[in-house]
């Protein structure tokens, strides 16, 4: 079995997903369900963590399915800190993907209060998986505060955009000592299958599955690309060739 | 050097962006769809009549982009009015100070009370709203007001005179998330003359109420103007250059565009320029053709079928069964309203309508993080 280890926990999926923008909870159990997901993320700020019938959070009950909770919303490591210990506390879990993105139009993350946030919730016990930029540098000063993985985007969130991070990517999965999971961008399976080929240990997809117009087919197609790209890179793909090479007009006079 | 909107909008003349405005062509307009980035020259030609024939390119657009950025999911938000006093004279406002009526302001029982009934229909974002009496509804009473149900709500907006950015600073450690100021219109000599009395005929400090806002780190501001004032492709025009300047200046703040058009209301003025359905609608499509994640917010003013059809052309937020008078949901359903609503749905029929369109209902989006 190919398994990835974060922290203590196994999986057997590489495909991680998200809870929003789906048309109505039970699409998105549904659809969840067929990717066969077992980390799903939820906005902390969308749930009414008092009440035990929240309607997002009935829809997870499945053995397979571990919630990850995330801090959408916050604006610095202050907050961010503050959302993690209220989620541990709501839900059960010390698992947080952090999120800091103080600009609410791109939502991009800021590395600086990300790194910060970082370092304390290693601190107070949390296994941490922080959205980030695809920098390299970052990642490894996450790596050294002891978070247990890095999530670099692939593009700007929501966009769909696919790996326009590309040449960082690569850089940040030779380097990296723990888990690299590409998030955000990700619009297509095929996108799916590139960054698993590329070397990346899972990716997380939200948007490109509840927004596509039968999420549960999409949900189904997104394990299946996640699969394909993994075994790819399991498996070493031949190497990329610009042209033919039938001889070697270069060096034939050594023959 | 402190900056400023006002600077930038004394670089503009109503009368050259109107008839900017009015002169794009259909090749314009085709430029605007086609760009994948657009700016405020595709905004002019979006919202222009030469935009009237490409109405159905622009819905589905728009349909599209929001979707990508919201999902299928419209936010939920009601409005409770805490007061009609009001020292200003407004010529189209059911609580201007000249119209006799009676005046109220709920008291901590009676916010409660009110409370109660819309936590009971599963609100969680809540819009405050107040006429303009510093005296007995001055920063004091909001803040208590704010303080009072704080623990009850997620997010809580406001929508009343525009206050010292100090002011606004103990609101939102208070618990504030949000605030709505439109500027009813940036023609500055028209503003004047439905302004004559009050604080509020100071047409410069309300224009800078946004740059306050920014400054003192609210969470989200609200934007428009009223439709019927005047034209409203020149209002819209300065309200999407508004919205650009802040966004680019206080980079942390989420935005929102509300469209009210003039309502019927207690001694009323009828609109001096009509804005017709489809021309609410182009309007609606070229902000989100403008921008993917400003969100967009309909009230109530609108009938029934107008309401069941924009929620899938780029709104994303929407009030149900709104009262427009302090009191009106339980404590004093007859006290007099600032404008009557069009769409009088209980809230249960709105989320069922939404649903039937495979749309989710989202009635929390947020928490107090501090």
């Amino acid at each position: 079995m190919d398994i990835l280890k974060i922290a203590d926990k196994e999986f057997t999926s590489r495909l991680f997903t998200g809870t929003g923008k789906f048309s109505s909870s039970q699409l998105m159990e549904d659809a969840l369900v067929v990717s066969e997901s077992e980390l799903v993320t939820v906005a902390l700020k969308r749930v009414e963590v008092s009440d035990k019938k929240d309607d997002i959070l009935i829809h997870l009950q499945h053995p397979q399915i571990n919630l990850l909770p995330n801090t959408s919303g916050v604006r610095d490591a202050k907050e961010a800190v503050f959302a993690a210990q209220m989620a541990r506390e709501a839900l059960g879990t010390n698992w947080i993907k952090l999120e800091i993105h103080p600009d609410p139009k791109y939502l991009l993350p800021d590395p600086i209060e990300t790194l910060k946030a970082a370092e304390e919730l290693v601190r107070l016990g949390f296994v941490v998986m922080p959205y980030i930029h695809a920098d390299p540098v970052l990642c490894k000063r996450l790596e050294e505060v002891g978070v247990q993985c890095v999530m670099p985007l692939g593009a700007p969130i929501g966009s769909n955009k696919g790996l326009k991070t590309q040449d960082f990517l690569e850089i940040i999965i030779d380097q990296s000592t723990v888990p690299v999971i590409v998030d955000a961008g990700i619009g297509a399976p095929s996108h799916a299958a590139a960054a698993m080929e590329l070397g990346a240990d899972a990716v997380l997809v939200n948007t490109a599955i509840a927004v596509s117009q039968n999420p549960i087919a999409m949900a189904k197609a997104f394990r299946m690309a996640v699969e394909a790209g993994r075994i790819a890179y399991k498996a070493k793909l031949a190497p990329v060739k610009q042209h033919a090479e039938a001889s070697s007009p270069l060096t034939a006079f050594l023959d | 050097m402190t900056k400023s909107f006002k600077n930038i909008f004394e670089q503009y003349n109503w009368d050259t962006i109107t008839s900017e405005i009015y002169q794009k062509t259909e090749a314009d307009v085709l430029r605007a769809l086609g760009n994948t980035k657009r700016d405020l020259e595709d905004f002019k030609a979006l919202i222009s009549p030469a935009a009237k024939p490409y109405l159905e390119q622009m819905a589905q657009l728009s349909n599209r982009l929001t979707k990508k950025r919201f999902g299928n999911t419209i936010q939920m938000y009601i409005p409770m009015y805490l007061s009609n006093e009001c020292q200003n004279i407004c010529t189209y406002c059911g609580f201007s100070m000249t119209n006799k009526i009676p005046r109220r302001t709920l008291n901590d029982a009676e916010i409660l009370k009110e409370v109660a009934f819309l936590k009971a229909k599963g609100y969680e974002h809540i819009l405050l709203v107040t006429g303009e009496a510093n005296k007995t509804v001055g920063v004091d009473y909001i803040n208590h007001a704010i303080q009072l149900i704080k623990g009850q709500f997620a997010n809580i907006t406001m929508e009343v005179q525009p206050l010292d950015q100090p002011d606004y600073e103990q609101l939102i450690d208070s618990g504030l998330y949000a605030v709505l100021v439109y500027q009813e219109t940036y023609h500055k000599e028209e503003y004047k003359k439905h302004h004559p009395k009050g604080k509020k005929s100071n047409f410069d400090y309300r224009l800078e109420t946004p740059d306050r806002l920014g400054r003192a780190g609210v969470h989200k501001i609200g934007l428009g103007a009223l439709f019927g004032l005047e034209d409203w492709r020149a209002d819209s025009f300065f309200t999407a250059l508004h919205l650009r300047y802040l966004q680019k200046t206080y980079w942390k703040t989420k935005y929102s565009i509300s469209f009210p058009r003039l309502r019927p209301h207690s001694g009323g003025l009828e609109p001096k320029v009509e804005m017709t359905d489809p021309d609410l609608v182009q309007l609606i499509c070229a902000y989100r053709l403008l921008d993917e994640d400003v969100e967009l917010s309909l009230s109530t003013r609108e009938s029934e079928v107008f309401r069941n059809n924009v929620v899938q052309l780029g709104i994303t937020s929407v009030s149900a069964e709104s009262k427009t008078n302090p009191g009106g949901y339980v404590v004093e359903k007859q006290s007099l309203e600032q404008f009557e609503i069009s769409d009088e749905r209980p809230t249960e029929e709105i989320v069922t309508m939404l649903k039937n369109q495979g749309l989710e209902v989202v009635w929390k989006d947020w928490e107090h993080f501090s």
